[in-house]
């Protein structure tokens, strides 16, 4: 039968925030690039909440926009209100959010892709992956290919395939419902929340994907049966409303901030200061819950019928109300989906109750008491994968050439897909490439501790990224993003020598504006005096340097302008940065010094075909998880839960004998 | 690549008359600087390798450092190389020092030998981690030594095995020294700890959902209450009472041959319950005794025998565990009754092992005399002792015997027990330092982000202490006790 045959260097399957990041990525490196989606007008689509950014999510995006990538810069041309969190505490923990304008955000994510050299977008839904074998035997492929590409069977072929032995493949192409075939290098799977979707609000359950888009319901079989395995995750959305059926005086406002920064590096500041719109918030009461306990035997959460696991962090309202009986409200945040449509997102009450449920929940929130619902909560079931199969690269450990990245492998949010998406297709070009691998490490950006928990850790519900998650978190801050990551971010190639330069200029800058005022010395006059004792600052003893006024809780470095004679004309992120710098030194000295120690175990690499039971003298359990992690350094190694630090001196030992570890 | 220096008593805890403590890292110089004086009051020569001096070790009054030249205790002629101790001396000892890499673990290395005993050796040490190192972790020396090449790669596997049986040593006995309410405070405490790391931390992921306002205040009150508590801990510490440090010693036998009566005679006091209803000890009894300049760690067990009592079965089970670890055993046996088939079942238990089978109720008619169990096969090694716990006989020889175990070197403490207490210690006070450290953080205005750093130091010391990681502990906690937003 003729089929249509294709050849790409990179296929990027799936146009959601993953796989746009890797699909420009890939593209932007010069490779010829596909990307597929079920639905082209679903592309860069935000199913769930309209805004980008926020606690520790906002430091992925800007990470991501200092690397090279597309985010930061999307949600700097289509928001609609911007705030930075948390301002009254310490720089570590701020973070921007954005509301988007939804469909704004899609539109021109779509232009972008679509004005991308390099760059073939493509309506179709991938069927199958297609491999060829590395190393070792495969029972089932030998009969069904002469040309050493194995093409699986929907069904398990020789019906053991669990007894198969671990096999090693290399990728070579994929295929489409259609049978077309597209030979490439590498692949990278993004299908979000696409697989084998299924979403449900009471007993009524569709097969489809967010919003009634076509799920894709063939891809699993073809991973299973290379040997992959499938978690089944779950997550929920709460009801879109009609802004003309709500009663604003009922709630608080929300406004934006005063002065916006932008999200991305490269964006001006001055051109996003525009009028915003406002968010409103209202809370549930006793009234609420009732009708929620009334009704939970009628919720397909507490009935058994998801049996997909959710997510802890952002429960369903229904779930709040169980496991927090004692909280007699809950804040609701009505957020606009966009400036040319009339629907608002009701964060914090997102569900799965029956229809006539929701309305009558929604009702009793003030200000929803004539709430007409434009679509339905409704939580969403899809296949994931377990990611720990995943080597730090987002690489398959036993598939060459076969990368993935967000809501595949096991996370959550928009953020957290767009930064796993670059790095994977990242990882894909450099392959292609002949190139390394790039992998941040856990010091190194907060996209290091995610996909670092990701491949390492456990995980049994989406992954959120969390502040609390980054252990050196005062060095990896939101305003530094630019200082951590740009010259990554070139050496990729996806920075220009441009962006480049002016960010070692303003290392430049920061650095000699430090070393100024710790050699700035302030003598004891009735001028420096009067100004301490104003700032309710304790007066001079003896003379003073400018850095260790700066120090001083009570002052900063503005405000020391006073007492500054020759302080330069300066910007006011490099301001920021010489400010941070100062006044936390002691905390931050001490984070670099725990960098220091962590650096020393993560350069010990490892192979990642090794058998640990091959060491004498590794304790079995640790042999059995190291065997299952496969890890690819020792530090990795000593993230794994029941490895222990004798375990691990043991493998210093047994690597520095056989020399597997050798600094690299 | 920048390590640390790191301690420990290089030798066994035996009384044998010296003791080693061995400091390796690259400010082990530094360290023997801070508490180490010749006899003619100079500083030690650390610039010339394998040189041997004699002086003197000081504590600082203040517990901080021994002396430091030119400061509060130079000379007051102005004479700034000679240097003036202030504080306590300590031991009279000898200082080896190696340059590295002529050294056993190939790094900067200084051998304090000193007058051995238990209490001397656990105070040098503690100087030597007050001053600049940290005790090290089982069998470090031997890890260092090895990779920095002095030990030949074919010795891996033999290096492995010192590292695991270290190992395995110190975790049974970390755990295991903490007396039961020593970790319950310490658990107690990282669960309070754990509480308010996670609020902050939810309320910093979720600030529109958590607030912080008026938080300062009550983290400060709670604060000065765990502060307390770390505080009265290390006291504890201080004096011995965290852990019980010495010769592990378990007192096994059948029921009601007359162990805790033993036990009474050589605490002194009616410890142990003591009836005529045989199997009355159903628990492990555990009290710290000296003998001279001895310690004993001596372990009551329930008695040894087959039972259907399920209860009783638990305590014959956690006796047999104590036999195990046992660096000494007292075997009691009723001579006034003829040895059964649980008699053989727990000879052949010590069989090989260092024990003393003593011989009670030596004041009724004797059934059982010592010619009777030397018969039984391969005991004849073992002294046998009679006594009368009932009247206090012959507890003077038991003394007397234990005693010359221990000097004649047949019987000793594991090094790893002393080091573990003192590594206990160090992580407490770190503990301690951490929580001081967010009572400034509040004092001074920073904001909340920086005191749950502190905290998690905090906490992850604590679980140190106990054998416990922090792993996923704190997202767990901000789910299960804070509502999250969305």
């Amino acid at each position: 039968m003729a089929v249509l045959e294709e050849n790409y260097d990179i296929v990027v399957v799936g146009a959601g925030h993953a796989g746009c990041e890797a699909a420009l990525a890939c593209a932007r490196l010069g490779l010829e690039t596909i990307m597929f989606t079920v639905s082209v007008d679903s592309i860069a689509l935000m199913p769930c909440n309209p805004n980008i950014g926020g606690s520790s999510k906002g430091h992925l995006v800007r990470e991501l926009d200092a690397l090279g990538g597309e985010m930061g810069k999307n949600i700097d041309k289509t928001f609609i209100q911007s705030r930075m969190l948390n301002e009254s505490k310490g720089p570590a923990v701020h973070s921007l959010r954005a509301q988007a304008d939804k469909q704004d955000y899609s539109r021109q994510m779509r232009k972008t892709l679509e004005n991308t050299d390099h760059l073939t977008i493509r309506q179709a839904e991938v069927a199958q992956i297609l491999t060829e074998d590395i190393v070792g035997y495969c029972d089932a492929a030998t009969d069904n290919t002469s040309s050493g590409t194995f093409y699986p069977n929907d069904e398990d072929p020789a019906g053991n395939s669990k007894e198969r032995k671990p096999q090693k493949y290399r990728i070579s192409g994929v295929t489409t419902v259609s049978g077309a075939i597209y030979h490439t290098k590498a692949v990278v799977l993004a299908t979000g929340t696409y697989l084998r979707a299924r979403c449900i609000f009471g007993d009524v359950s569709t097969y489809t994907g967010p919003n009634g888009l076509q799920a894709a319901n063939h891809l699993t079989d073809s991973l299973k049966s290379h040997g992959i395995e499938m978690y089944r995750f779950k997550t929920g959305t709460p009801a879109r409303v009609d802004r003309r059926s709500l009663d604003f005086s009922k709630m608080e406002e929300q406004p934006g901030d005063e002065y916006i920064q932008p999200f991305s590096f490269s964006t001006d500041p001055d051109s996003v200061q525009k009028k915003q719109i406002s968010c409103w918030l209202t809370y549930t009461n006793e009234k609420t819950h009732e009708i929620i306990r009334q009704n939970l035997d009628r919720s397909p959460l507490f009935s058994g019928e998801i049996k997909g696991t959710g997510p802890r962090y952002c429960p369903s309202i229904e779930d709040k109300v169980v496991k927090f009986p004692d909280k007699d409200r809950h804040q609701i945040f009505v957020e606009p989906e966009g400036l040319y449509t009339n629907e608002m997102y009701l964060s914090g009450m997102s569900s799965s109750l029956p229809e006539d449920v929701q309305h009558a929940m929604y009702k009793t929130v003030p200000g929803l008491e004539h709430v007409k619902i434009v679509r339905n909560a409704y939580a969403i079931e899809y296949d994931c994968i377990n990611s720990l199969q995943l080597m730090p690269s987002l690489e398959f450990k036993r598939i060459e050439g076969l990368f993935s990245g967000g809501q595949f492998n096991g996370s959550s949010g928009y953020e957290e897909a767009a930064v796993q998406g670059f790095m994977a297709g990242v990882n894909a070009a450099m392959k292609v490439l002949g190139r390394e691998p790039y992998v941040l490490d856990r010091s190194q950006a907060y996209i290091g501790v995610l996909i670092d928990d990701l491949v390492t850790k456990e995980n049994h519900e989406p992954y959120r990224m969390m502040t609390s998650r980054a252990e050196y978190r005062l060095l990896l801050r939101q305003d530094n993003a630019d200082l951590r990551l740009r010259s990554i971010g070139h050496e990729i190639g996806l920075v220009s020598d441009e962006e480049y330069e002016r960010t070692c200029e303003k290392e430049r800058q920061i650095e000699e504006e430090i070393r100024r005022l710790e050699r700035t010395n302030i003598g004891v006059s009735s001028q420096v005096q009067d100004f301490l004792i104003r700032h309710n600052s304790t007066p001079l003893k003896s003379g003073i340097t400018l850095a260790e006024l700066v120090k001083r809780p009570e002052l900063d470095y503005i405000m020391l302008n006073e007492l500054d004679e020759n302080r330069p004309d300066l910007a006011k992120d490099i301001i920021e940065q010489v400010n941070i710098n100062i006044k936390y030194d002691g905390y931050i000295r001490r984070q670099k010094q725990q960098v220091e120690q962590f650096k020393k175990l993560e350069k010990k690499k490892l192979d990642i075909d090794f058998d640990y039971s091959q060491i004498k003298g590794l304790r079995l359990e640790a042999a059995q998880k190291l065997n299952q992690y496969k890890p690819v350094s020792i530090g990795q190694a000593s993230r794994i839960s029941g490895v222990s630090p004798a375990d691990i001196s043991v493998l210093l030992v047994y690597f520095e004998k056989f020399g597997g570890n050798r600094d690299m | 690549m920048r390590t640390d220096t790191i301690a420990a008593i290089a030798t066994g805890l035996s009384d044998s008359g010296i003791g080693i403590i061995r400091i390796s890292g690259p400010d082990a110089f530094a360290v023997i600087r801070r508490i180490f004086v010749k006899k003619n009051g100079a500083a030690p020569d650390v610039t010339k390798s394998h040189t041997v001096q004699y002086g003197f070790i000081y504590v600082g009054s203040n517990g901080e450092n021994a002396y430091l030249a030119g400061d509060d205790c130079a000379d007051p002629g102005g004479d700034k190389s000679k240097r003036f101790p202030c504080g306590e001396k300590l031991d009279e000892v000898l200082v080896l020092v190696m340059r590295g890499p002529h050294s056993y673990t190939g790094e900067d290395t200084v051998e304090i030998d000193c007058h051995g005993g238990v209490l001397m050796m656990r105070r040098i040490l503690e100087t030597v981690l007050q001053n600049g190192a940290r005790a090290a972790e089982p069998g470090e020396f031997t890890k260092r030594a090895f990779l920095n090449g002095r030990i030949d790669l074919s010795q891996a596997e033999a290096v492995i095995d010192v590292i695991n049986a270290k190992n395995d040593y110190a975790l049974k006995n970390s755990v295991r020294q903490l007396s039961g309410r020593t970790s319950e405070k310490i658990r107690g405490l990282r669960e309070e700890i754990l509480y308010e790391i996670a609020f902050i931390e939810s309320a910093l992921d979720d600030p529109e959902h958590i607030s912080l306002d008026g938080y300062r205040e009550k983290l400060r009150e709670k604060l000065s209450c765990m502060i307390g508590q770390v505080t009265s801990l290390l006291d504890s510490a201080e004096y011995g009472r965290l852990v019980s440090e010495g010769i592990r010693t378990v007192i096994v036998g059948k029921p009601n041959v007359g162990k805790s009566s033993l036990l009474n005679v050589l605490l002194g006091e009616d410890r142990a319950i003591v009836t005529e209803i045989a199997g009355t000890t159903r628990d492990i009894l555990e009290e710290q005794i000296q003998f001279g300049d001895i310690y004993l760690r001596i372990v009551d067990t329930a008695g040894i025998r087959d039972t259907e009592d399920a209860v009783e079965k638990i305590g014959v089970a956690r006796a047999m565990d104590a036999l195990a670890d046992a660096d000494l055993i007292l075997y009691v046996i009723d001579a006034s009754e003829a040895l059964d088939e649980n008699d053989s079942r727990i000879m052949d238990m010590i069989h090989g092992r260092k024990a003393i089978i003593v011989l009670n109720k030596s004041d009724l008619p004797t059934t059982t005399d010592s010619s009777v169990i030397t018969a039984a096969a391969g005991l004849q090694d073992i002294p046998c002792i009679a006594v009368s716990a009932r009247e206090g006989t012959g507890f003077d020889k038991l003394r007397r015997t234990v005693q010359e175990m221990f000097y004649e070197g047949n019987v000793h403490a594991n090094d790893e027990v002393l080091i573990t207490s003192l590594r206990q210690k160090e992580a407490l006070s770190e503990a301690l330092e951490s929580l001081k450290k967010v009572e400034e953080s509040i004092e001074s205005g920073l904001p909340e982000d920086f005191y749950s750093i502190d905290l998690t130091d905090a906490y992850t010391r604590l679980g140190s202490i106990i054998g416990e990681a922090v792993e996923d502990d704190v997202v767990n906690e901000i789910f299960s006790r804070f509502c999250m937003g969305k």
